[in-house]
């Protein structure tokens, strides 16, 4: 007999076959991170149902490979053993779609045997599936039942499950139906795993499906089997694939099975995990920590004539505060928001109106992610961006409070105060948030409450060392642990000190204390758990200020901006229309512009109207969209725009528009038009135009504007042109303010990869010269061979008169640049209106790449101009980097130009992935930091949450009107 | 509030009584280098701290996005300041700047902010490039250093090639690494005398080498043979590859390596390359076109030495791997290790090697395009290749690294059963 043991991320697998490869038995359970105990019980229940045989055993799976090791068993490679066994029982396969705990792979069997499995950056899995049915307050299995109802799916990312919170944590707080989310999540799934993983190679033939998600969910099936236009195989015991090839490839002498239980059994593990000191060394030095932090408490009150109400919608819960007019707390409600935030403020307001029928309530502010919807539903007073909400807070327990740091459910907040004022912000990044949700998820998986599982952690003797990254990588950090045979206790140890290193390294940045400030206050839902604080503090070595009620802070802070601003009565809802209330919600497609905003209509009992969503007020207020012509954004994309095609006299070529073309069109325009060419650019970039180049995206890992490109090319294969034109341009114009004019590695050479994985391509004639734009005089031989080879004759003169054209018009689109510039900035001193520099390159006025962020800034009433409108304003300086890349040295001379000058504030666009904006991002807070000026980024990838966007650009906008103050 | 970072030069006087940091990226090579450095009259030392330290000094003082090269090197400078081993009012740290449109040029710089982060504002950083970036008057390259250097570096790759090929099959575990440790020292002994830099030294030397690791007792049984080709650093490194080639080794492969001398020459070739595409200087490429020339010759006779002994496969001539790229990428394509590293996969193939680890940090740029970029191609073109991209970073860990090989060495050894039938 044969037993082939497949020991997953989270789950154990069994099967046993005979001499005849007959399936005999087969198990399947959870193992919880009790590996080794299962696996024995596994065995001994095998035992039981056939006494007295002989076996073969191998081991297979992502967790199982420590264990065999340690028990000198077989080990086989998981997908080599799916292979075997769909080899074997499904003949004629030609790709295997399996998705497992964490992990995702796709096999291709026909032709040469080829493997793509998720690389470190990739979610999309099972794991993922059940963090987002948490999310839904539902279980997995439910997400399939809602997802057969769906009618509409939005655009949900799937790379990790962090960035897909992000996108469905707003989507349902604008009241998004479950059942169109639930199919949103499986479609980002099949999203995921398609362009992730198959990465060029086109998924057809014979398809098998295999593991658990692809078992258990109808829906994910069918989600890839409308993406992949075909129907896919779920064969029998499509769970037991690894199982069944690891069975089969178990080799060697037979033995009992008591030997093997044995073998398990004496399995050592090598504890030998990196490890940290302990949290706390012994139970006084927690008596005394606890002391010391019961001193921040907040005065409690039973009875109020009068009261404030401060409500905080966050992310993943609702925090409600009452306050009398001393600030006492008359009830405080802390509830997950499953969701729905509408539903839970209102149960609270019932019951509060029940419990306190003689209290009234004075004035009422809402702050978080969900203040519009709640204001508009229940008449709330003011609204207040979150950051200042947290500030009013904590300056009550610490008036001189100089640095805040929040960790909540999805994310964390930081901003120093400086001279009273909020001066610096940080936000987490979509993909480095390690934040409560996330010690919720592990706890979970571990089979833990939150609060028992961070417990576990504070008397831990050796915590893991686990780094600081995001949830992803942590899972296989985790794993990695528990293979080195860490305990539960020091997991979660471990896993609260990543919690406070994420924030401190990856949030803030800081180097040390001192880099944060003398005043540390610290709140959010996280900060209640003990081993977090402490694992905080001890890394700082600083003691800090936890306000007892560190949760609520933001309700709080709400709560007592509403005191401070109530002039008038208040209008919330009264208790009658209380209890005819009534929320609907139905989704549409704004059509207003072009960002086509996926927009949320909600509907209130009293007649109120909610819109979420959009980017602008036009679906709103049914105006025009925020005025265009303050927004350079808009005044460039016109100006490409105007270079339309003509006449073909010589030939059609196309030109995709991406990358440095946002840049170089005016450029090659002009020259192809001039030689008689008609110039075709490729469309608009949309999602749908990304998707269809996704097939031959190599790196998964490359900026979202580099994969775009891909969509642009495959969209000029349909125009029957002569040629595409996308030459590689190693270097960039010189314009003589940095020490080189590079582009960076991707934009110069990024004509390769298409040149290399578009096979569309072998139709069409390809033209990526490597060309030297900044040599201007040698580049008329090179473009005339050039012209030459493709195209047939061309005099020299001919081509040096186009490019000089081509000069001349490269120069006065940069001077058309500049003056509006000018316009803009003098027009913004006259009407003393705030500027924005919103900074990044050339290509990110793509809309798709932006994502309409311009059009949001605009919204609040800022002019916006572009770095390149003010970059030939300020002289070459010396900057503490190498400053050897074109675009990128403008970046450098905006911040310059915003730190000199009044009234203008630098926000940097950053692409996902880039990594030179690793070494710019830096510098250019440096450069606004020495000017006293706040420095703002803002991530963007194939998706951004707006929502997060929009909290950032509110308390930038709060804290420059609280500085002119 | 102060912006600009000092820049400390490393002035004449330093050089009297400081000590030279310099980072590790491959043993051998390393030690010759800094043997060499020592007798231009430097005091050098050859770092060697690794572990968590250098990881989380590297994490708190450098970008996290920043590449996982990067953030080492610096980690490992600024954990070795804070060790209390060194005067750090009397030390110094060098770090090469390639001067390409990589980010790697800028190394230098995030070094020097990471310094004035760390508390060491005060410790020079020398550049140590042949692109005229920075100048120090305390450390110069001399041309003889320079050639000794290249020296240097064809006798760290003929131990390096020639120890991967006997490892997995010598019959006493361990002759190999010692007969490359004798060498080390040997040579080491010799560079102080000034021995071993001319060609016919090298001759000699070489071909003794090459006898001496014949001669090890071998049992030459069936192996899957693996390439390795990748960023420079992570490449070569065992601090930044997880003890990569070390593990292969443990699951029973022979492991090739190509060496650094095809990076130089690919790197003097680019500036040729630049000319020939841009235009460009023609003093500057006859002086090119003579460096060019001269590490052609030495790799000449680390070939010629190889096979007329026969016993071991030599690295195909820089001209060859030259041209095998055509037929995938362009020359142009010259930033980080451009176009090299595309040409070292297909050279590996070519050589039996088609079983190819490709390890690049996580995000770096070039390899986006040259690494992951061209495994298609190559695959188009050798359509019996196998291989993986790795990536490497601080969170990465090595069971899913360790896991992403084993497939690939899964497949590897049923092509190669295949091969046999």
């Amino acid at each position: 007999m044969r037993i082939g043991l497949d020991i997953g991320s989270t789950t154990l697998k069994c099967v046993v076959f005979d001499e005849n490869e007959n399936l005999l038995y087969n198990e399947y359970e959870r193992h919880f991170s009790m590996i080794r105990e299962k696996a024995v019980d596994m065995l001994k229940r095998i035992k039981d149902k056939f006494p007295g045989r002989k076996m073969n055993l191998a081991i297979s799976g992502s967790a199982g490979m420590g264990i065999a090791q340690n028990a000198g068993i077989d080990f086989i490679q998981e997908v080599y053993a799916t292979k075997t066994a769909v080899d074997r029982f499904i003949p004629g396969t030609d790709v295997v779609i399996e998705l497992g705990g964490e992990d995702a792979k796709i096999i291709f069997l026909d032709g040469t045997l080829e493997v793509r499995m998720n690389g470190s950056c990739a979610g999309g899995t099972g794991a993922f599936i059940d963090q987002m049915a948490s999310l839904l307050s539902v279980d997995a299995l439910k997400l399939n039942d809602l997802a057969k109802k769906a009618e509409k799916i939005y655009t949900v990312a799937s790379r990790c499950g962090v960035f897909a919170k992000s996108d469905i944590q707003p989507l349902l707080n604008q009241g998004a139906k479950k059942s169109d989310v639930a199919a949103s999540i499986f479609a980002a799934v099949v999203n995921q795993t398609i362009a992730g993983l198959a990465q060029g190679r086109e998924i057809k033939g014979k398809i098998v499906y295999l593991g658990g998600p692809l078992t258990f969910f109808s829906q994910l099936r069918e989600s890839f089997d409308k993406s992949l236009k075909t129907t896919g195989i779920a064969p029998d015991n499509s769970l037991f694939y690894v199982a069944m090839g690891t069975a089969l490839l178990s080799d060697g002498e037979k033995t009992s099975i008591d030997e093997l239980i044995e073998k398990l059994e004496n399995a050592e593990s090598e504890a030998e995990y990196k490890s940290s000191d302990p949290l706390f060394e012994n139970e006084k030095e927690y008596e005394d920590f606890k002391n010391r932090h019961a001193r921040n408490s907040v005065k409690e009150t039973d009875s109020a004539d009068e009261i404030y109400l401060g409500i905080d919608a966050g992310s993943t819960t609702i925090k409600a505060v009452a306050i009398d007019k001393d600030g006492a707390v008359l009830t405080s409600q802390y509830m997950p928001n499953h969701g729905n935030p509408v539903l839970h403020i209102r149960n609270f307001l019932e019951s509060f109106y029940k419990n306190y029928p003689d209290t009234k309530i004075k004035s009422s502010a809402v702050t978080g992610y969900g203040e519009e919807i709640i204001k508009n539903a229940f008449g709330i007073d003011f609204g207040i961006v979150e950051t200042m909400a947290h500030f009013i807070a904590a300056k009550n327990f610490c008036n001189d409070v100089d640095f805040i740091i929040d960790i909540g459910g999805q994310d964390i907040k930081c901003f120093k105060i400086r001279n009273g004022v909020i001066d610096n912000i940080f936000l987490n990044e979509a993909c480095s948030s390690g934040c409560g949700s996330f010690l919720q998820t592990f706890a979970g998986a571990l089979g833990y409450s939150i609060e028992e599982f961070a417990k576990l952690g504070l008397f831990a003797d050796k915590p893991v060392d686990l780094g600081s990254r995001c949830t992803v990588f942590m899972n296989s950090s985790v794993k990695q642990a528990q293979k080195d045979g860490a305990t539960i206790e020091n997991i979660s140890a471990g896993l609260s000190s990543s919690v406070v290193k994420n924030a401190i390294y990856k949030v803030i940045r800081a180097s040390g204390a001192d880099d944060l400030g003398q005043n540390i206050v610290v709140q959010g839902g996280t900060f209640h758990n003990d081993a977090v604080l402490r694992a905080f503090e001890k890394e700082i070595s600083r003691n800090v200020i936890r306000p007892s009620i560190s949760g609520l802070m933001g309700a709080y802070g709400a709560a007592l901006y509403a005191k401070s601003r109530c002039t008038k009565p208040s209008e919330i809802i009264t208790p009658d229309k209380l209890s005819t209330f009534e929320h609907k919600a139905h989704a549409i497609t704004c059509k207003g512009c072009s960002n086509n905003c996926k927009l949320t209509i909600n509907e209130f009992s009293n007649n109120k109207k909610y819109i979420s969503g959009n980017r602008c007020e036009k679906p709103i207020t049914n105006s025009k969209a925020a005025d265009e012509s303050l927004n350079m954004f808009s005044f460039k994309r016109n100006l490409l725009e105007n270079y339309k095609s003509t006449n073909s006299v010589r030939g059609r070529i196309g030109i995709p528009m991406g990358l440095n073309m946002y840049e170089m069109l005016p450029f090659w325009h002009t020259f192809f038009t001039k030689l008689g060419f008609e110039v075709v650019t490729s469309p608009k970039s949309t999602h749908k135009l990304y998707r269809s180049g996704q097939h031959t995206i190599p790196s998964d890992t490359v900026c979202y504007p580099a994969k775009l490109i891909h969509g642009h090319i495959e969209a000029l294969l349909q125009e029957n042109l002569d040629a595409i034109f996308y030459p590689c341009l190693g270097y960039n114009f010189d314009e003589e303010k940095s020490n080189n004019h590079y582009n960076c590695p991707v934009v110069a050479f990024y004509p390769e990869v298409i040149q290399a994985n578009t096979p569309g391509l072998k139709d069409t004639k390809f033209i990526y010269n490597y060309l030297g734009i900044h040599r201007r005089k040698d580049l008329t031989p090179r473009v005339h061979k050039m012209m030459c080879d493709n195209f047939g004759k061309f005099t020299k003169s001919e081509i040096k008169n186009a490019l000089d054209c081509a000069y001349d018009e490269y120069y006065s689109y940069l001077a058309r640049i500049e003056k509006e510039g000018s316009r803009l900035l003098e027009y913004a001193e006259k009407e003393n209106k705030p500027v924005i520099i919103l900074c990044g390159r050339p290509y990110h006025i793509d809309p798709e790449i932006c994502h309409g962020i311009d059009t949001l800034v605009s919204s609040f009433g800022a002019v916006i101009v572009t770095e390149d409108a003010v970059c030939r304003k300020v002289d070459k300086f010396e900057v503490n980097v190498l400053n050897q890349w074109t675009y990128h040295s403008r970046l450098y001379l905006a911040a310059k130009y915003a730190a000199e000058h009044k009234n203008v504030n630098l926000i940097q666009l950053v692409s996902f992935g880039c990594g030179v904006d690793a070494i710019t991002t830096d510098e250019v807070r440096a450069i606004l930091e020495a000017g006293n000026k706040i420095y703002t980024q803002i991530k963007i990838d194939e998706i951004t949450n707006l929502g997060a966007v929009k909290i950032r650009l509110r308390s930038l906008f709060a804290a420059l009107e609280q500085e002119a103050e | 509030m102060e912006y600009k970072i000092n820049r400390i030069e490393y002035t004449e006087e330093m050089d009297k009584e400081y000590t030279i940091l310099i980072p590790n990226m491959l043993d051998v090579h390393f030690s010759f280098i800094q043997n060499l450095l020592e007798q231009d009259g430097h005091k050098v030392v050859l770092l060697k701290n690794e572990g968590r330290a250098v990881v989380d000094a590297g994490l708190k003082y450098v970008h996290n996005d920043t590449c996982y090269p990067a953030l080492l090197v610096i980690g490992q400078f600024i954990d070795a300041l804070q060790s209390g081993e060194f005067d750090v009012n009397k030390v110094a740290v060098m770090i090469t700047q390639t001067g390409g449109g990589c980010r790697a040029s800028n190394y230098l710089h995030l070094l020097r902010k990471a310094l004035a982060k760390a508390g060491f504002p005060q410790v020079p950083v020398i550049s140590l490039n042949v692109a005229g970036l920075e100048k120090n008057s305390g450390f110069k390259l001399s041309l003889p250093l320079i050639r000794k250097a290249m020296a240097a570096v064809v006798y760290g790759d003929m131990l390096m090639l020639l120890r991967n090929q006997v490892r997995p099959y010598e019959i006493n575990a361990g002759d190999a690494e010692k007969l490359r440790e004798h060498y080390t020292q040997k040579l080491c002994d010799d560079f102080t005398q000034s021995k071993g830099f001319t060609k016919k030294e090298m001759q000699e030397n070489l071909k003794e080498m090459v006898r001496t690791f014949s001669e090890i007792p071998m049992e030459k049984t069936p192996k899957i043979k693996v390439g390795i080709v990748g960023e420079i650093y992570v490449k070569y490194s065992s601090l930044a590859n997880n003890n990569l080639e070390d593990f292969l080794h443990e699951q029973g492969c022979e492991v090739d390596v190509p060496g650094l001398l095809g990076f130089l020459t690919f790197y003097i070739g680019n500036k040729l390359e630049e000319i020939k595409l841009y235009g460009g200087n023609k003093i500057k490429e006859f002086i090119l076109e003579q460096v060019r020339v001269y590490l052609t010759g030495i790799e000449k006779i680390m070939i010629d030495v190889i096979n007329e002994d026969g016993t071991f496969t030599a690295p195909m001539p820089f001209r060859k791997v030259h041209a095998l790229a055509a037929q995938a990428i362009s020359y142009g394509c010259d930033m980080g290790e451009g176009w090299l590293l595309t040409a070292e996969m297909m050279e590996l193939i070519e050589h039996g090697y088609k079983n190819i680890v490709c390890a690049q940090p996580f995000g770096c740029l070039p390899n986006h395009i040259v690494g992951k970029g061209m495994i298609r191609k190559i695959r188009e073109l050798y359509p019996d290749s196998n291989i993986v991209p790795i990536d490497y970073d601080p969170g990465a860990t090595k069971v899913n690294q360790e896991n992403r090989i084993k497939l690939m060495l899964a497949v590897a050894k049923e092509n190669m059963q295949k091969e046999n039938k």
